[in-house]
């Protein structure tokens, strides 16, 4: 007992020296780590340090580099501003002077319309004139066709000119002067009855006619007026003999002999029955001188037949045939056969009574 | 029977056949016997009495049926029907110049009714009879020839291509030298009648020579001449540009323009055709008609001229005009728009007023100042009339509503854009309130003149829906003005009051005008 209590007072004094140990050990471990620890920090600051200098001094460098990019881009942008502002001043006054000038150019514009004004007036003025011209042209012409007609007129009724003895029907006593168709008949000659130019007809009689003055019948053997003009003045009427040129025989001939020419078909005249061409070959016409031969089809028969096929003939023999042998029969007229044959067979045995009467 | 006794029946019968047909074609010469004698059956009669023995009874048979079958197509179509025309055709080449030009008068007569019936002559072979007696000597067989190739080619195309393949263009282009006045005058009409179907058959007719000739004959003094030859000049110059110009190089102009005074009107009605026909092809052709004074005349031709004759001054007007801006402004300067609002108010056939219209909306679309000048002439109020009268035919009013459109949409004159406020349909408001609201944005005196008047009363009671361009239009009108008058109006609209309110208010929005401008 007292071994395991002195064992066991030793097994304690172990187990304090070693707790006393581990104590001593783990704070020693302490104490090292944590100066290991300063150590180790106080590299890493150093690095640290370091490496901030180098990053720093880096940086610096890649910035001083842009920033000078920076700023010769911006003189750039700068310079490029500035000349584009002076050569948009160039194009604007280049482009107003341009189209002042050449596309929409005003004051030649004012100026052209204001030649064309002038123009204008100038071609009105003309046309005006031109068109005055033209009317007294005509004027005058009606003025002159109207002085003829007058001294036509005039020259038609010079009788009614006034003599010393009586006044004229234009010069009345009661008038301050005479009248202007008095004057006109005093001035011209008396106008001859061939030289008369003709009266042109106004489409049927005029809407006032006067009536027929009354003429005196003259003293003496004179034969009436009327009848010795009619004498004198007869119209021309010649026989148709004398009408018709001297050579109308020819021509009416010749006119013949084309129309004979024109209108014939064929080529080779008529000519009457003379000896001179007994013996002239018949010439035989188109329709018959064909070069393919004549065939029946068309005179001989016109329709087609079949006479093997035709049931209706044989019957209508056999059966006449048959009726002749019969004893009680009588030969009936070919009415009563066909009466006695059936519709169908009526057809045919029309048909071939009648072929057999045209053939 | 003695030998005379015999031929005294002969004389009798020839004296009566002589007679009988002398009286027919003196019958035949007034259109209310035609009729009784189409009835007694003068075609078959006529007939035999075409190849009779004597000459001119041959030749007044032929002039008998030649009026009997000028007067309707039946009579024309019994001639054909009757083989009498291969007869004529052969005799056309053979017999003296009495029965050539009585042929040629029948000829001719069966041709003018229709197509069918000048193909039928054409097919007779009568193309290559006409064209040698168009080397006849005599004037008058030369006349009756080409009077007969004329009314052939009138028709349509394959016949005038017929006539031409015959060869008869250089023949007629000689005709039209001859000094008789009547064969210029035929000739001329039918170089025009075959040159106005096809560019082809145009320029055959300028290859042989025609437009050198033509143009020498402006200056004869005969009006029917010269009516046939401005026909011709035009119908040739209308297919294309090089024609035209062909015809401008044979220095028709200005000889054109003093056929602009002539006295006969059917010349200066085809002289301003023919000006007309050349206007419309270039800027360039324009441009040397407007430096020649062409428009001047055209327009004083227009003040003294009425009716349908006015059409082809108003076309021409419209063709330069629409050209350029130039142009347009060539044609205002020479005084054409108050002739041309003249022309609107006189005229009363739609398709006149139509081509009015086009012709001052191709003015008045190009720029601010065309706009104004048209509108200054009071033409818009009677265009809104014509689009919105029921009673005008569809051409009429869609070509109002056109020009009113392309003069709006450059138009800034105030007062021609007023009266227009109030009477507008919808679809014309549109644009009229687009104008106002470009224009008052910037003028202030527009913008007082605007209130006073009424307009932008008007415009608050215009109903648009939101959103639409209308709508926006209104919303910047709106703008334009202070709160407080767009407000009062909006209420005055509201309330409707008196008038006498409305007066009030509307010196009282001068005087917010007056202190807010």
């Amino acid at each position: 007992m007292a071994r395991l209590e002195w064992l066991q007072r030793q097994i304690e004094g172990i187990k304090e020296e070693h707790v006393i140990e581990n104590r001593e050990h783990s704070a020693a471990v302490r104490l090292q780590s944590w100066f290991r620890g300063c150590q180790v920090r106080a590299r890493l600051r150093l690095l640290h340090r370091k490496a901030t200098i180098i990053q720093k001094v880096w940086r610096g460098f890649r910035a001083r580099n842009q920033f000078r990019q920076m700023v010769k881009k911006a003189y750039f942008v700068m310079k490029m501003n500035f000349y584009n502002e002076m050569a948009i001043r160039i194009q604007r006054r280049w482009r107003g002077y341009y189209v002042r000038k050449y596309i929409h150019n005003y004051y030649a514009l004012k100026r052209y319309l204001e030649g064309l004004t002038i123009k204008n007036e100038q071609v009105r003025k003309d046309l005006e004139e031109f068109a005055e011209l033209q009317r007294r042209e005509m004027e005058r012409l009606a003025r002159e066709r109207e002085g003829q007609r007058k001294c036509l007129q005039a020259q038609r009724l010079h009788f009614l000119l006034s003599t010393e003895q009586c006044p004229g029907v234009f010069n009345s006593p009661y008038r301050d002067f005479p009248h202007e168709m008095e004057l006109r008949l005093r001035s011209i000659k008396p106008l001859l009855a061939k030289n008369a130019p003709l009266r042109r007809d106004s489409g049927g009689s005029p809407a006032c006619s006067l009536p027929p003055v009354p003429s005196k019948k003259p003293q003496g053997p004179f034969r009436d007026p009327a009848e010795v003009l009619q004498q004198r003045y007869r119209p021309l009427e010649p026989t148709l003999r004398v009408a018709t040129s001297i050579t109308a025989l020819e021509e009416a001939r010749e006119e013949l002999r084309r129309e004979e020419w024109r209108s014939r078909v064929i080529d080779d005249i008529f000519q009457p029955f003379s000896n001179a061409h007994k013996n002239r070959k018949y010439e035989r016409t188109l329709h018959g001188t064909s070069s393919y031969e004549q065939v029946d089809y068309g005179t001989k028969y016109f329709r087609e037949e079949n006479k093997e096929k035709r049931q209706g003939e044989k019957l209508l023999f056999f059966s006449l045939g048959l009726s002749q042998n019969h004893p009680g029969a009588r030969v009936h007229s070919p009415i009563h056969v066909v009466q006695l044959l059936g519709q169908r067979e009526q057809s045919t045995v029309l048909t071939c009574v009648t072929r057999s009467r045209g053939s | 029977m003695s030998q005379r006794q015999v031929l005294q029946v002969f004389e009798q019968y020839q004296k009566s056949r002589m007679q009988f047909v002398q009286t027919v074609a003196e019958l035949a010469s007034r259109p209310q016997n035609i009729e009784t004698l189409q009835n007694a059956g003068v075609m078959s009669l006529l007939r035999p009495l075409l190849l009779d023995v004597v000459p001119t009874i041959q030749q007044t048979a032929a002039l008998a049926l030649g009026r009997l079958a000028s007067y309707n197509d039946d009579l024309a179509e019994a001639v054909v029907k009757g083989e009498i025309l291969p007869q004529l055709v052969y005799s056309l080449a053979e017999q003296n110049r009495f029965y050539k030009k009585a042929a040629a008068f029948v000829l001719r007569a069966v041709a003018k009714h229709s197509p069918q019936l000048a193909q039928a002559v054409v097919d007779c072979g009568a193309l290559d009879a006409l064209v040698v007696s168009l080397e006849d000597f005599d004037p008058g067989v030369k006349e009756a020839a080409a009077w007969a190739l004329d009314y052939i080619a009138c028709h349509n195309g394959e016949l005038s291509q017929a006539v031409v393949d015959a060869g008869a263009v250089p023949l007629l282009v000689l005709c039209i030298q001859e000094p008789e006045l009547a064969v210029k005058r035929i000739a001329a009409s039918a170089l025009n009648d075959i040159a106005k179907h096809s560019p082809e058959l145009a320029q055959t007719v300028v290859d042989a020579g025609a437009i050198a000739h033509l143009a020498q004959m402006i200056l004869n003094p005969d009006a029917k001449l010269k009516r046939q030859v401005f026909s011709a000049l035009s119908q040739i110059s209308k297919h294309s540009v090089d024609l035209a110009e062909m015809v401008v190089e044979a220095e028709v102009f200005p000889a054109v323009l003093t056929s602009l005074k002539d006295p006969d009107e059917h010349v200066r009605k085809n002289a301003t055709t023919l000006i007309r026909e050349i206007a419309k092809h270039t800027p360039e052709l324009s441009q040397m008609i407007v430096n020649a004074g062409g428009v001047a005349a055209v327009i004083d031709y227009l003040g003294d001229s009425r009716g349908n004759v006015r059409l082809s001054g108003i076309m021409m007007l419209g063709y330069v005009a629409a050209h350029s801006e130039n142009l347009a402004m060539a044609v205002i300067v020479s005084k054409g728009v108050p002739q041309l609002a003249i022309c609107l108010a006189e005229e009363t056939e739609d398709h006149i007023r139509s081509a009015t219209a086009w012709a001052l909306g191709q003015i008045g679309r190009h720029s601010p100042e065309h706009a104004r000048a048209v509108a200054m002439a009071n033409v818009l109020p009677r265009l809104l009339a014509f689009y919105m009268d029921a009673q005008s035919s569809d051409d009429l009013q869609a070509k109002a509503k056109k020009a009113l459109k392309s003069i709006l949409q450059k138009c800034t004159y105030v007062p021609a854009l007023e009266p227009l406020l109030h009477e507008a349909p919808s679809n014309i408001l549109k644009h009229v309130i687009c104008q106002f609201s470009k224009v008052l944005l910037h003028d202030s005196k527009a913008r007082r003149l605007f209130v006073t008047s009424g307009g932008l009363k008007k415009v608050q009671e215009i109903k648009a829906e939101p959103g639409s361009l209308l709508q926006e239009y209104i919303n910047s009108i709106n703008n334009c003005f202070p709160e407080e008058i767009v407000r009062c109006r909006a209420v005055c609209v509201l309330l409707r009051r008196k008038p006498s309110y409305h007066v009030s208010c509307g010196t009282g929005t001068v005087k917010l005008l007056g202190k807010q401008f």
